[in-house]
């Protein structure tokens, strides 16, 4: 079994083609699509990396993230967050509540694959 | 207007444009050519008959030559040359040049008015970009939409092997997306395209209410002689389309109503005529509350209003639900307002009432008083919070004070340097 992921991404079609990707190259996927008990998916899952999509239903990938940072089991989590907005706000928000990558939508398969492997690296 | 000592250089700058030499001049009205000469530098006053003379000579208007239609002009260059300090422009011969190059002059003060002119299409559209939840949600929608397709198109493309029903079911995704991007662009342009002005079109429900309150001048004689309800008003009103605004108008039709019982405008003005106006000794006077005083002089009809007034209301949250502007005083429409202004400051003290001069940002820097005040709108109880709202008239004035109160619209938009209330960059200092 490879590495596992968590997409945690509210767009069905988004979670499925990024979960195709990823599993045809070996990553063990698991998806979460809201905000609300997305914490708690990261706490059941134990994933080597997590895809963060900023705009959930429920709770803001920030806050989410804010939460991955101030627990001693998930501090050290790699996280690519994702979002729709490029702004170099929105890019010095994710850099605060500590990501790991930032990504703009839209990205490229490639680019997404590229990014986590460099994660787990 | 009085000469502004420039009358000579107009004079030998519309002789000059009329190709008339100095003696020609001066012999036509019966003056020495060394006189006209002084007099065209400025050395000599005139006025009167002679320059009357010369006005007629030089078929143009005696008011031209005398005020200039460059008082105006001169006006535009002083703000021009105020907000370029560091080019250090010649302020001290700032008439001589309009007089003497009107053309260069209003060159400069076109340009000047076209950048303040973009300026404020800048301050909305940011203000709208920033701050628009429907705009935002509908970019967030058609980015969403983009990267789906954009994801598995490209699944589809490069993996050419993929088993049929993965492909089938991409096939089927792509084209579900495809429907639903079409459809969001689609909404997010009749959104944009809502008006002939762009920029100040909202299509939010509190857009809709403002253009009801405003087509009705914030003035209902159906509801002061109770003619007509809150109900039937909002019911005949076209412009507000969607629930929310309907709602929101409903709550302010309601609260009007109460308060037209409450105060008959015929005796506030008879307060008016006496007092002056000073809402809280209108409201000693009367024995009511100042919040209803503020609320009733904010809906006189403009031509009883002792001058224009502006209104704003605000619940606790800081949203305001009542904006009524007057020249020089800005409400955002969808950023919060700025931290600063009196109404804020009114919820920290409920029932006391506060004073405040404000000055706004901007080309001419204007000045309002503004009299404040927030009032409970629940009943009491040990047990919930009591809520309150804050209202606030907004007085224009007449004569400027030296130590007023520094504000602005929104921070998005302000272009105050050092200020603690700032919560957001300024598009004015960094830009968009």
């Amino acid at each position: 079994m490879g590495k596992r992921v968590l997409l945690i991404e509210d767009e069905p079609n988004i979670i499925e083609a990024i979960s195709f990707i990823l599993s045809r190259d070996g990553w063990d996927v698991a998806t979460h699509s809201n905000g609300h008990d997305a914490m708690e998916a990261v706490r059941v899952r134990h994933p080597d990396v997590v895809i963060l999509d900023v705009m959930l239903p429920g709770r803001s990938g920030y806050d989410i993230l804010n939460e991955i940072r101030a627990d001693a089991e998930t501090q050290t989590l790699p996280v690519l967050m994702l979002t729709a907005r490029g702004q170099v706000k929105d890019r010095e928000m994710a850099e605060e509540a500590g990501a790991s990558m930032f990504m703009t939508k839209p990205f490229s398969n490639a680019d997404v694959l590229n990014a986590v492997k460099e994660l787990v690296a | 207007m009085a000469q502004d000592g420039m009358v000579g250089s107009r004079i030998r700058e519309r002789r000059v444009a009329a190709g008339q030499r100095q003696a020609q001049l001066a012999k036509a009205v019966g003056i020495s050519a060394s006189y006209l000469n002084l007099i065209e530098h400025n050395k000599r006053r005139i006025g009167g008959k002679l320059l009357l003379d010369i006005a007629t000579e030089l078929g143009v208007d005696y008011a031209q030559l005398n005020e200039g239609a460059e008082a105006n002009l001169v006006a535009s260059l002083r703000y021009a040359a105020a907000e370029y300090p560091d080019v250090a422009a010649e302020m001290d011969r700032i008439e001589e040049f309009a007089g003497r190059f009107p053309g260069w002059a209003r060159l400069i003060a076109e340009g000047q008015e076209a950048v303040q002119r973009l300026q404020r299409t800048a301050e909305t559209l940011s203000d709208r970009m920033s701050h628009d939840p429907y705009l935002a949600a509908s970019m967030h929608e058609v980015l969403s939409m983009v990267t789906a397709i954009h994801s598995t198109a490209t699944i589809l493309h490069e993996d050419q092997d993929i088993a049929p029903d993965w492909r089938r079911r991409f096939v089927r995704n792509i084209n579900e997306d495809s429907q639903r991007l079409s459809d969001s662009a689609q909404a997010l342009v009749r959104f944009l395209d809502g008006g002939a002005d762009a920029a100040d079109q909202s299509g939010s429900p509190q857009h809709e209410v403002d253009q009801f309150l405003q087509h009705h001048n914030y003035h209902f004689p159906q509801l002061e002689s109770l003619e007509q309800t809150p109900d039937t008003l909002v019911a005949a009103a076209p412009e507000l389309k969607s629930a929310s605004a309907r709602a929101q108008t409903r709550g302010l039709l309601r609260q009007y109503e109460r308060d037209a019982q409450a105060l008959d405008l015929n005796v506030l003005q008879d307060a008016l005529g006496q007092e002056g106006l000073d809402p809280a000794t209108i409201a000693n006077r009367l024995n009511v509350p100042i919040g209803l005083v503020l609320r009733r002089l904010a809906v006189l009809p403009e031509d009883q209003q002792p001058k224009p007034l502006g209104f704003v209301v605000c619940d606790a949250a800081g949203t305001l639900l009542f904006r009524r502007e007057v020249k020089g005083f800005v409400a955002p429409k969808f950023s919060a307002a700025c931290a600063k202004w009196p109404v804020f400051e009114a919820l920290t003290r409920p029932a006391q009432p506060i004073r405040r001069t404000i000055e706004v940002p901007g080309r001419d820097q204007e000045q309002f008083d503004c009299f404040a005040v927030s009032e409970a709108i629940s009943t009491p109880s040990f047990d919930q919070p009591t809520l309150y709202h804050s209202y606030m008239l907004v007085v224009p004035r007449d004569a400027r004070v030296t130590s007023p109160l520094l504000v602005g619209a929104s921070c998005r938009v302000c272009p105050r340097q050092k200020c603690e209330g700032r919560h957001t960059p300024s598009v004015l200092i960094e830009g968009i």
